[in-house]
């Protein structure tokens, strides 16, 4: 199940959500309520740009510029990771 | 049950994730299944402030990422705000286990000032006469239901924790639309577990299996219906599954307590194995109790294990069960849970449990301190 998400949404990590660099385990890592997700490096550069300020759209812009690769699949890409946070109770989507 | 392995021969020591503070074992409720131990510390033997701050920095630096504030009610400790305080200062994701009583408005705006990650309140029923008659507390609920306004008034995470039993499992529709009428994010669903004080109490509280059943349904439904709305993580009751839970992950692998006086437990319940003898870490180094003590020792890995466990293909997935219960029900800690099908026990636990489920009337025994000596000093909070 995907979220539909339109490209002026603001996506913002819920407050109890946060990334942190784990030095113990080398890793960048998604903390949550009992939950700690470990993020891989695509994970971490969305989440990097995730900032409640930005718009989807202006997110996707910028990891597309960043890392050089085709808008659709890094709008793909952004959105079902975002969906699979926002069913999980960590992220919302602020539609203007 | 053999010696401990050398340490170079011995299972691979992993970096914990989780510590739980009992930071006090106070508490203004008297719930019949509160899984602290029946011998309760006293205020007296308490950690510090000072001591709990140097043990929150040492689990940051062996690599523990949460640290779960529990009791008792932590919010006894009159230092909870600097508790929290230091936590954040030691870069924890710090997870407040509170009944709710003895919070108020302007504590939980001082918690969340100090960098407080996620509150998890504790519902013992769905209306005041449930949830005041378990809880042993009049007026609780209330309370309760204001800590979680409070809570989703500061945006911070709410989870709701209900433990279920026999007299309000069939309520668990009611427990799953409270929690999203209250704006928690998250419920915890947790079948009474019969250790600590539940034990006293398994002819009141034990489940029926219908119960159970029809209680597994309800969460599968809810969970399809609520996603993105609750998440719920749930416990069933082991006694009439197939296979045992898995006991934290793995004995000694993932997590870690500390009792109110300081003592480093591998569970909550680890001091009913009588042989297991526990460091302090008034005495020594947090790192070297998770890496050398008796009690986390005793049971890493999969050496300790005997038949059928030990030849079985499940052992990883979940290390034989729960040591507790092997410990309280098969008189052995290191034997097959006997909640596992393939234990020589299950068949009597299964046949315990079902009339333990059918008995009527049974008296409920509420968790309290013992009487004290000289009855001019009493201990409140
Ligand atoms: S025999 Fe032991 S390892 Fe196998 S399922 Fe039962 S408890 Fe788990
Ligand atoms: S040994 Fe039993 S009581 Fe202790 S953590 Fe494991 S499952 Fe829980």
């Amino acid at each position: 199940m995907t979220t539909e998400i339109p490209e002026t949404a603001r996506p913002r990590l819920l407050k109890g959500v946060r990334t942190r660099f784990d030095k113990a385990r080398d890793t960048w890592l998604l903390l949550a309520p009992e939950r700690t997700l470990e993020l891989d490096a695509v994970a971490a550069a969305i989440l990097a740009e995730v900032d409640g300020v930005r718009s989807f759209g202006e997110v996707i812009d910028t990891l597309a510029a960043k890392y050089d690769a085709p808008r659709e699949r890094i709008s793909a890409d952004v959105r079902t990771f975002l969906s699979s946070l926002v069913e999980r109770r960590m992220l919302e989507i602020d539609v203007p | 049950m053999t010696q401990v392995s050398a340490p170079r021969a011995g299972p691979r020591i992993q970096v914990p994730m989780a510590m739980l503070a009992e930071l006090t074992h106070r508490c203004p409720l008297a719930c019949p299944y509160c899984s602290n131990p029946v011998d309760l510390v006293r205020r007296s033997g308490e950690l510090s402030t000072q001591e709990w701050v140097d043990v929150f920095q040492q689990a940051a630096d062996l690599g523990v990422l949460h640290l779960h504030l529990s009791g008792g009610e932590p919010a006894a400790r009159h230092d909870l705000e600097e508790l929290v305080a230091a936590s954040t200062g030691a870069e924890l994701y710090s997870n407040l286990i509170t009944s709710g009583v003895g919070l108020t408005e302007a504590r939980l705006e001082k918690l969340a000032a100090n960098g407080l990650d996620h509150v998890q309140l504790s519902l013992q029923g769905v209306d005041h006469e449930t949830a005041d008659l378990y809880g042993g507390y009049k007026g609780g609920f209330d309370r309760k239901i204001a800590v979680a306004g409070w809570t989703v008034k500061l945006g911070l995470p709410l989870t709701i924790n209900a433990v279920m039993h026999r007299h309000n499992l069939s309520t668990l529709d009611l427990m799953i639309d409270l929690a999203v009428n209250l704006g928690a994010r998250r419920l915890e669903v947790a079948t009474v577990q019969f250790h600590g004080w539940a034990e006293k109490n398994k002819a009141a509280l034990m489940p029926t299996r219908e119960q159970v059943q029809k209680a597994g349904e309800m969460v599968h439904a809810a969970r399809q219906r609520l996603t993105g709305v609750l998440v719920i993580d749930y416990v069933p009751a082991d006694y009439y599954a197939t296979y045992p839970k898995a006991c934290m992950g793995g004995w000694a692998s993932t997590s870690l307590n500390i009792a109110p006086d300081g003592q480093v437990l591998p569970c909550h319940a680890a001091p009913t194995i009588p042989w297991l003898t526990f460091d302090n870490v008034r005495q020594r180094p947090l790192k070297e109790i998770w890496t050398h003590s008796e009690a986390f020792n005793a049971f890493r890995g999969d050496e300790w294990m005997q038949e059928p466990c030990r030849s079985c293909a499940r052992k990883a997935v979940d290390f034989g069960g729960c040591r507790c219960q092997a410990m309280a029900l098969a008189g052995d800690a290191a034997a097959t849970d006997p909640a596992c099908s393939k234990s020589p026990l299950h068949a009597d636990l299964l046949a315990a449990a079902e009339a333990a489920s059918s008995t009527r009337d049974a008296d409920l025994t509420y968790r309290r301190m013992p009487a004290l000596k000289q009855p001019a000093r009493t201990h409140n909070a």
